[in-house]
């Protein structure tokens, strides 16, 4: 800024939640006589409409320059001050919070004057950093209206609808040859038994209707690559061999030689190589299943090409062509919707179940589609007089590794167990059936009565998980052999049918999109949200919104409202047009930058390339130098430590800022005091140090927090240098591996420990005085117990000699740039 | 460790109280048919017992200390060059098998634990955690049924063979040698040497009454009868085990069945290694089938493998 | 009809079967798995899930059944357990509770002697761990 700054601190006594604790006035001098600081105050209550109001007019009247609120979390309030700062006329990032509530007044409560020294220090931090901050922009990022939809399932129809009816370009891409997804495999609905082809097929119809919605079936998705309002897909549009001059006449598929089990009806009917996927099918084609069809086959084996073609010599309209192939196409997105659906749980993998081994033990979707085909003169399976349904096949379960519940096969069991009651007495018969579960969670609404009912029809509710089934080889009657738990008592009892009830996991087909867009998961597998109550169909990654039983199993009612809030979502950021991210983004020096390029692979983003360093004094022609993509970088901070030259800083956080917040904790220190340097990533670290102080746990009472995006921001070099300006101990503390939002981020603070433990062991200095963990946020107990232990290591360590402190920079460069500067 | 055609696997071998006394059958078919696969059974020295069963309390490290002294002492046949690097304790006995992999699994897991027990012990040597405890099916697994059945001279020519797994092989989970609930070792042992295996009979790993044996004989007469009954009705003609236990109680208990029972007809129950050895061609007086109570001679007249 | 009445000694007798067997007995939501799995519990009083309510419960009564003394400690209930319990090491914690206070299940002096000389000796060293302390 050139010349001297001019600095306003505040000092909040939150209502006494801080000045009941730290001596407010004294900080709030102590502050007032630090060089640059032209205004001190502390007031009761800074974010109150009174205390914002001050801020913006002291701000105003003083032309103050940079600003320090000392009161509660920068996640608590951050925003609301960068605000206040803007409406006084100050660049919001001209402002800092200095933590002297959750990190200071509550966590030492009970010791009133080294609180209010700490506060002291915490403020003196904040004012060390304000003093280098610079004035941003948020970086704006352009969305246009181009939305696509992987899945075309409800979730991904549901969502298609609301965009394509507002008006939005929707691309939907589904793997089959139709949309419909699992819903069209099933039977009926609950709890209103609606038949489901009948209320889809008219979803299904709209889709294809609306002119706004760009249907791509019997396609996948090769490649994505970008970022928000700059998506690049590849689709591989498979090749049906069926032109849409089709008519659904079905002659072709009499003609057909091939007959295979139809996968899509769960092998309960069958299908010809040349076949339409359903009766109402959008789109409403045949299409030739290359890997059974004999011609196909043959041409690839052999480029015989004479073999069969029989439906193309009946077929009226001539839509019949062989030599049709794949093609790939290539289309531009602004947002991302992924409703890639599920799978259910492969029943063979609990063996004790017979399900593959007895012809009698089938699972829930199988019943599905031959309740379906009952009475329509199509193959149907005669299920006996006693069926017994199984619940938790494949959920609730740490033996099989998936502890979720799948919430929906209560109610599905419920519902087909009505359903072959409601046939069998239509024509006469009557069933014994039993459904055998742990829990029955009939949750949602007009469930609890749905189950009462099919009690009251008969069905009989036995409470206790079967422990294993066993045939008789000559009936194939299949016996259960169960603790009723509520009578107390081992049953064994012969059933005609054993129908699974399978759980729900996340699809494998949906799990190579996932990787494409490198969606975190949640330890069930499924898509992770970005936050799991106020972002339920947010992904970490910006515009890219995940709908239906992709983020975790759930019924039609809930799939339909999260599809339909993913539109919104998709909406909210299509309206407006573009996208404000924080200016935390890595910047290159030019003036050190030398070109070396080392740094770009260690980017996970790839959000750095080398460009020509332009025009400018001392610039050779045709000189390099790293440029950083804004849109694409996170603002991890990886890549500065990578640079032999400190070319590379990040905005928000530098090299200078970071220091001197260091300086601003060391430099009160009396004679004896150690101090512990923590670096806190902001999302799980710092916010939780925030909850054991909200929490009022007490720790040791020489921990500085500093904020940082990552851990990965603080380089080896940044940790020496701590040490080397008198830290007693650093900790890095970050998140754990599932719960980062920056890939690559912890392996590298990995490393960076271990090198910087190696030197300081070199160096005679205890590598103890450095820690690394990675934290979750509700290990407050954890917390506490290694803020302690690092204390009590840095007290206990011997104090490192001055000279060898000062050496320490040098010595570790040589460690850690062998090559040394060019 | 790799074998080649003229090399020998030299393993330490823990042969566990019960196989040196009434199942000297299991120990000497076992220790016969090994050599003519190549493989040493080397004794450890001054072996003492396992104990049988694995203490699952949590805070009686007591009663893991006879295993670990087990462990050392393969540690030390390496130290003096008795074996070459070679750190697998092979066993034979079921219930060997589990109690020692159980507690190794358990100190390795536990610092501390490892600590107290080499502390406790301070004539002996430290245990450095080295020891893989094995059994011989997994090791013949690894040798490869295809060339342990190239080896077989003496086919079972289709006898069928119910193989009887009980507990201890497959269960806990973390020491089991094949998948708990759908395991196939012992059965491709079976087809390896010759036999037709008895696939998925229900009580293949159901427990035949263990130690109960002792104070609650009815009880493991009825378990052994159901099991029994339950693998002839799946095809069986014989039921191999691996356990001394197991042999006596679906073995020996016979004679409480026959006497209950008259219509009862016996099933002859063999160690894995007498069949092992059969279909290797060893001599008659190294499978010790007269030390089986249910004589198997008769079936093996009549099914021709009458050596 | 019995009546059950908790006071802080079951929630202590609670505590001690867990310390003993190291398993969070209170995670135990009563599927009934392990009964089902079990080979013995025709011939227990009570089944195997009644003894890991009891053990929740801190009831005293669940020291007076057969339950725990007829387990073989064969792991089929572990092995399926859908919380990843381990039932044997709560049977287990259950008799040595018994044995600790030197109140053996089986009476040494009891085995026939022409028994003893047939059974294998890992039959006698299994049954003397388990049932005697």
């Amino acid at each position: 800024m050139g010349n001297s700054r001019k600095i306003g601190v505040y000092v909040c006594h939150c209502g006494g939640n801080i000045s009941e604790v730290v001596d407010v006035k004294a900080v709030s001098e102590f502050a007032g006589g630090q060089d640059e600081v032209v205004l001190n105050k502390d007031y009761s209550h800074l974010c109150s409409d009174l205390g914002q109001k001050m801020i913006a007019e002291d701000i105003r009247k003083n032309n103050l320059d940079g600003v320090v609120v000392s009161a509660c979390s920068y996640l608590f309030h951050g925003e609301t001050f960068k605000k206040v700062a803007e409406a006084g006329g100050m660049n919001p990032y001209m402002l800092e919070m200095a933590n002297i509530r959750e990190h200071c007044a509550w966590a030492h409560s009970d010791t009133p004057d080294i609180a209010t020294e700490k506060a002291k220090d915490i403020v003196n931090m904040g004012i060390g950093k304000v003093r280098r901050n610079a004035p941003l922009e948020p970086v704006k990022i352009s969305i246009d209206r181009n939305v696509l939809i992987i899945g075309g399932g409800i979730a991904g129809i549901q969502a298609a609808l609301d965009l394509g009816e507002a008006g939005f370009n929707v691309s939907l891409v589904e793997q089959k040859a139709t949309i419909g997804g699992r819903m069209a495999q099933l039977s009926r609905t609950f709890p209103t038994n609606d038949c489901a082809a009948c209320i889809l097929g008219a979803k299904m119809s709209d889709i294809s209707r609306n002119g706004n919605i760009t249907l791509y079936t019997y396609s996948e998705i090769e490649d994505i690559s970008g970022y928000i309002g700059n998506f690049s897909v590849k689709i591989r549009r498979k090749a049906t061999f069926v032109d849409d001059s089709c008519l659904s006449c079905g002659i072709c598929t009499e003609a057909c030689p091939v007959s295979l089990p139809d996968e899509y009806q769960w092998g309960v009917t069958e299908r010809k190589a040349i076949y339409q996927p359903l009766d109402y099918a959008v789109p409403n084609k045949y299409l030739i299943d290359e890997s059974v069809c004999l011609n196909i086959r043959s041409r690839k084996k052999t480029g015989n090409t004479d073999v069969c073609r029989k439906c193309e010599a009946v077929c009226p309209r001539d839509s019949i062509h062989f030599d049709r192939r794949d093609r790939i196409e290539e289309i531009k997105a602004d947002t991302i919707i992924v409703a890639t659906g599920y799978d259910v749980f492969d029943a063979k993998k609990k063996p004790e179940y017979g399900y593959g081994r007895f012809r009698n033990v089938m699972i829930a979707p199988e019943v599905e589609r031959l309740i379906v085909h009952t009475g329509e003169g199509r193959p149907t399976r005669d299920l006996g007089k006693r069926v017994a349904f199984i619940q938790c096949v494949g959920s609730r379960d740490e033996q099989l590794g998936r502890e979720y519940c799948s919430r929906v096969c209560c109610m599905y069991a419920t519902k087909l167990a009505q359903l072959i009651r409601h046939i069998a007495s239509v024509s006469g018969k009557e069933k014994d059936i039993y459904v055998f579960y742990t829990d029955m969670r009939t949750f949602g609404k007009g469930y609890e009565e749905y189950y009462k009912d099919t009690m009251k029809m008969g069905v009989k509710y036995v409470r206790g998980r079967p422990a294993e089934i066993t045939e008789n080889p000559e009936t194939r009657k299949v016996t259960i052999r169960v603790e009723d738990t509520l009578t107390r008592s081992i049953m064994e009892t012969e059933f005609d049918t054993v129908v699974l009830s399978v759980g729900l996991e996340a699809s494998a087909a949906g799990a190579r999109i996932t990787e494409m867009l490198k969606l975190p998961k949640s330890s069930d597998g499924f898509l992770q949200e970005a936050h799991p109550k106020f972002r339920p169909v947010d992904t970490q990654t910006e515009g890219v919104f995940i709908a239906g039983t992709a983020q975790g199993p759930k019924d039609i009612p809930d799939t339909v409202a999260q599809a339909s809030a993913t539109a919104a979502r998709a909406m909210r950021l299509m309206v407006k047009g573009y996208m404000e991210t924080e200016p935390v983004k890595a910047f290159v020096h030019p003036d050190l930058c030398d070109g070396c390029g080392d740094c770009v692979a260690h980017c996970p983003g790839s959000a750095l390339s080398m460009a020509d360093a332009g025009e400018g004094a001392g610039n050779p022609a045709g000189r390099q130098i790293v440029e950083v993509n804004e849109s694409i970088c996170k603002g991890c901070g990886l890549c500065i430590g990578t640079c032999h030259s400190e070319a590379l800083d990040l905005h928000l956080f530098t090299n200078e800022q970071l220091l001197a917040e260091v300086e601003g904790a060391l430099a009160n220190r009396k004679p004896g005091e150690k101090r512990v340097i923590l670096f806190a990533d902001t999302m799980c670290t710092y916010k939780l140090a925030d909850t054991v102080g909200t929490g009022k746990k007490a720790y040791a009472d020489i921990i500085r927090i500093i904020r940082v995006p990552s851990s990965s921001r603080v380089s080896p070099e940044l940790i020496i240098r701590a040490f080397a300006l008198g830290a007693d101990g650093v900790f890095l503390g970050d998140c754990e591996a599932k719960s980062t939002s920056y890939p690559g981020s912890i392996e590298y603070s990995q490393e960076t420990v271990k090198k910087v433990k190696s030197i300081l062991k070199g160096e005679g200095i205890n590598p103890e005085r450095l820690m690394f963990f990675q934290f979750a946020t509700v290990m407050i107990p954890k917390f506490v117990m290694l803020m302690n232990r690092i204390a009590g290591t840095a007290s206990g360590s011997e104090d490192i000699p001055e000279e060898l402190r000062n050496s320490l920079p040098d010595k570790a460069r040589k460690t850690l740039f062998p090559g040394g500067k060019k | 460790m790799a074998e080649t055609e003229d090399s020998k696997i030299k393993i330490p071998y823990f042969p566990g109280c019960t196989l040196k006394t009434t199942a000297k059958n299991f120990e000497s078919s076992a220790v016969k048919s090994a050599e003519k696969l190549g493989v040493e059974m080397v004794e450890l020295p001054k072996w003492n017992c396992c104990g049988t069963v694995s203490s699952l309390a949590s805070d009686d490290l007591m009663k893991h200390l006879a295993p670990v002294r087990d462990f050392i002492r393969v540690e030390e046949m390496n130290e003096e060059g008795v074996v070459d690097n070679e750190y697998r304790m092979l066993t034979l006995c079921s219930m060997c098998f589990n109690t020692l992999k159980q507690t190794n699994a358990r100190v390795k897991a536990s610092p501390e634990d490892l600590e107290s027990v080499n502390n406790f012990m301070y004539l002996e040597k430290d245990y450095q955690g080295k020891v893989e405890v094995t059994h011989l099916f997994e090791l013949l697994d690894e040798m490869g049924f295809d060339a342990l059945q190239d080896k077989v001279t003496h086919s079972l020519k289709g006898l069928k063979v119910a193989p009887y797994y009980g507990c201890l092989l497959l269960r806990p989970k973390s020491v089991g040698i094949d998948n708990a609930e759908n395991p196939s070792i012992i059965e491709r042992f079976i087809t390896a040497i010759g036999g037709n295996p008895v696939e998925n009979w229900e009580a293949r790993s159901r427990c035949c009454g263990s130690y109960h044996t002792v104070e609650n004989k009815a009880i493991v007469v009825k378990l052994a009868k159901g099991i029994i009954e339950n693998a002839r009705s799946a095809g069986a003609e014989c039921i191999i085990t691996s356990c001394p236990l197991c042999a006596f109680n679906l073995d020996s208990r016979q004679e409480e069945i026959i006497r209950e029972d008259s219509e009862y007809r016996p099933m002859p129950v063999f160690y894995f290694t007498q069949l092992l050895g059969l279909a290797l061609g060893l001599d008659k007086k190294d499978l010790r089938f007269e030390d089986n109570f249910i004589d198997p001679e008769p079936l093996l007249v009549q099914k021709g493998l009458n050596i | 009809m019995k009546k059950i009445v908790l006071t802080r000694h079951n929630t202590d007798f609670q505590k001690e079967v867990e310390k003993i067997s190291g398993e969070k007995i209170t995670s135990c939501d009563q599927c009934g798995v392990c009964s089902g799995s079990c080979p013995l519990s025709d011939e227990m009083e009570i089944t195997p899930s009644t003894m890991m309510k009891m053990s929740q419960l801190g009831l005293f009564e669940v020291m007076e059944t057969n339950a725990m003394w007829i387990c073989a400690s064969c792991y089929s209930c572990m092995a399926r357990c859908p919380r990843g319990l381990d039932l044997s090491k709560v049977a287990e914690a259950m008799r040595q509770i018994s044995l600790r206070k030197a109140v053996d299940s089986m009476d040494l002096n009891g085995i026939d002697k022409k028994e003893a000389a047939r059974l294998p000796s890992i039959a006698l060293v299994g049954a003397f761990r388990k049932l005697t302390g």
